[in-house]
């Protein structure tokens, strides 16, 4: 994986001395805080429900085990024994002191991470696929392409102080593990009918208060020519992006306004404009990227077979795993999702278990899923049994990818100054009404997404099925959507009709499944059937 | 009824205004009546607190209850994690939230 050079190493420190020197005026009351918020927010401080709340990078979604030990000394030294990873593939803390800050992100910077960009209207953190570099579906690893625009975006002084924020993700495989088509950028690294490689560009997609699915509005691009495209996307929404209004103000919003057509041709004239001025970075520093992000040493002739005697063991590999471009590899996945447990919070103790994990079994690699789990992504077959008995041990060996029990939820009304419900204890109460009624096991895949308001961190928009919660006259109500994807067959899921309170969402819950395993045909997923007989079985059994 | 509630400043804590200083425990918190501007003031600029701001809530044999769910659980601490809130003991602590 990528190491910082001593540019990236200096600018880092500097950041922090710098926000050092705020954080002491601000608590010296020389800088008021109507000043010192925008300098926190640049650097990932929040102020939400309790406390400070802190979100730190990870690019990518990458870590090595370092870096994983030095996020549970984190929540040891700073918070309160736990993090929680997110949607964006980060990790947040939501214990923070304020006079503590600085010294945190000075610890996080020993092991090249900061917090830069994780708030405010610039570019964020750029996201990936979780099995990148591992996956054996994929064209070509994605992540030196995400770091080299991470590199790009990092203190871009034309893209500080976008209209909203931007979110890019990349990609290098047909199958979408990173809702691609669902980010205000979404890149598709993709062979072309001469063999070449180049990149599809998707661009004004997102969730929140008015989802939009990208368009594609340019199916190849060369990969030299990668960052000045993005370059020319993000000039035509800067000059034209919305700044009067907060809620029109996504590149979304625009590319819809001036239609997929205009928006193109605009970006295609920039573009044409720019590749005069020569603002790709040289070819040399995206070799010198690559070369952080060659395979590990992987062993040839191992087996690829395991003793599969024990039936948990049998059901966590067939649900856990992922096939790897290695043979006698595999990607495993540790589900954050325990039945009754809280989505993608993890204490420090198993944080550093995970760290062990990866150095033991992994090639020192983990990932962090936009699904708020942790992948390994190299792992022996063979070492299969014996890193299951260790994540068994603690906790960490839930059999659930893509069950109705892996759901990812936000942080909610339990943490969240901006929700309006709970989604923890939604997430809870749907784990364990399905693990003691034993129908889980029955559904298959099944992609369940909980957002505590209408900006979407849980995804709601791209659930098989979402809950969104909402404020009704200062009560928290649920409302139901049925038939959303953020993999490579993205659609938005629709809403059922009036919301349910917190036992009734979880009973409205059951009762669509119930639909589904009436309804299915074999082989059929809960969104094949939804696409299949559409809206009207599922809410005949819901309110009639 | 109004009361004052705000975040210390060096540790972000959720606090309330006791008409002396600034509590942990929403019980403590008075009515501030017409005052809550003035109080605010005051209080950011000796940096006592962050962000101050007036909310509605009642008072009863029970304590004071803000009126707005997000309120109460800034009052308790999340629901979710029992041990974390200022009612570690009480399992039934978060019913006061709903």
């Amino acid at each position: 994986m990528y190491k910082y050079d001593s540019w990236d190493q200096q600018m880092v420190d500097t950041r922090v001395e710098e926000f050092r020197d705020q954080t002491r005026r601000r608590l010296s009351g020389e800088l008021p805080e109507e000043k010192f918020r925008p300098l926190r927010l640049m650097n990932g401080l929040y102020l939400q429900l309790h406390a400070y709340m802190l979100r730190v990078a990870v690019p990518y979604g990458t870590l090595n085990g370092a870096q994983m030990h030095a996020l549970a000394d984190i929540a040891t030294k700073y918070d309160r024994g736990y993090g929680h990873f997110t949607t964006r593939q980060n990790i947040q803390y939501n214990w923070i002191k304020l006079e503590d800050a600085p010294d945190l992100l000075a610890d996080l910077a020993k092991v090249e991470m900061h917090a830069i960009q994780t708030s405010g209207n610039c570019i964020r953190n750029i996201s990936s696929d979780h099995f990148a570099g591992a996956a054996r579906d994929e064209l070509i690893d994605p992540r030196p392409y995400a770091e080299l625009m991470r590199q790009w975006s990092s203190f871009h002084p034309e893209f500080s102080y976008l209209p909203r924020k931007f979110k890019i993700a990349v990609i290098a495989s047909d199958t979408d593990r990173a809702a691609m088509r669902l980010h205000d950028i979404g890149i598709q690294i993709v062979k072309n009918a001469e063999g070449e490689i180049g990149a599809a560009f998707y661009v004004g997609g997102g969730m929140g208060r008015t989802p939009m699915i990208a368009p594609c509005i340019n199916e190849f691009v060369p990969l030299d020519r990668l960052i000045t495209y993005a370059e020319a996307c993000l000039r035509v929404y800067n000059r034209y992006g919305r700044r009067d209004n907060k809620y029109k103000a996504r590149i979304k919003i625009l590319v819809h306004e001036l239609g997929k057509d205009e928006y193109t041709r605009q970006v295609e004239d920039e573009y044409a404009h720019m590749l005069e001025q020569g603002v790709e970075p040289p070819f040399a520093e995206l070799e010198r990227i690559k070369t952080y992000f060659a395979d590990p040493a992987f062993e040839t002739g191992l087996s690829t077979e395991v003793d599969r005697s024990d039936p948990d063991f049998a059901l966590w590999v067939d649900r856990n795993t992922h096939p790897h471009k290695a043979d006698g590899y595999v990607s495993a996945v540790i589900s954050l999702k325990p039945v009754g447990g809280i989505p993608g919070d993890a204490s420090d103790e198993q944080i550093h278990l995970m760290a062990d994990l990866a150095t033991e079994y992994s090639f020192d690699e983990l990932r962090v899923m936009h699904t708020q789990n942790i992948v390994l992504p190299h792992v022996k077959i063979a070492d299969l049994p014996a890193l299951f008995a260790k994540l068994d041990a603690a906790g960490l060996s839930t059999p659930n990818l893509d069950q109705i029990d892996d759901i990812i939820a936000c942080p909610g009304l339990d943490y969240c100054s901006l929700a309006n419900a709970r989604s923890i204890p939604v997430a809870q109460k749907i784990s364990e009404r399905f693990a003691a009624n034993g129908k889980g096991a029955e559904l298959g895949q099944l992609k369940l997404k909980i957002s505590g308001c209408i900006n979407a961190c849980g995804h709601h928009h791209a659930g098989h099925i979402g809950i969104l919660g909402v404020d009704r006259k200062g009560t928290e109500n649920y409302q139901l959507l049925l038939g959303g994807s953020e993999a490579e067959d993205t659609s938005l899921a629709k809403i059922t009709g009036p919301g349910f309170d917190e036992d009734g969402i979880v009973g409205a819950v059951e009762t669509v499944t119930d639909v589904y395993l009436a309804q299915r045909t074999d082989g059929e997923r809960f969104l094949d059937t939804y696409r299949r007989i559409g809206m009207a079985p599922f809410k005949e059994a819901l309110y009639d | 009824m109004k009361i004052l509630t705000g975040n210390d400043l060096k540790t972000g804590q959720v606090v309330w205004w006791t008409g002396e200083y600034w509590s942990l425990h929403v019980n403590d918190a008075i009515d501030v009546g017409d005052k809550a501007d003035e109080i605010a003031k005051r209080e950011e600029a000796l940096r006592n607190v962050n962000v101050p701001y007036a909310i509605d809530a009642t008072q009863d044999e029970n304590g004071v209850r803000p009126a707005h769910i997000k309120e109460r659980v800034r009052a308790l601490g999340p629901t979710v994690r029992p041990d974390l809130t200022l009612k570690p003991a009480d399992p039934a602590a978060g019913n006061w939230v709903i």
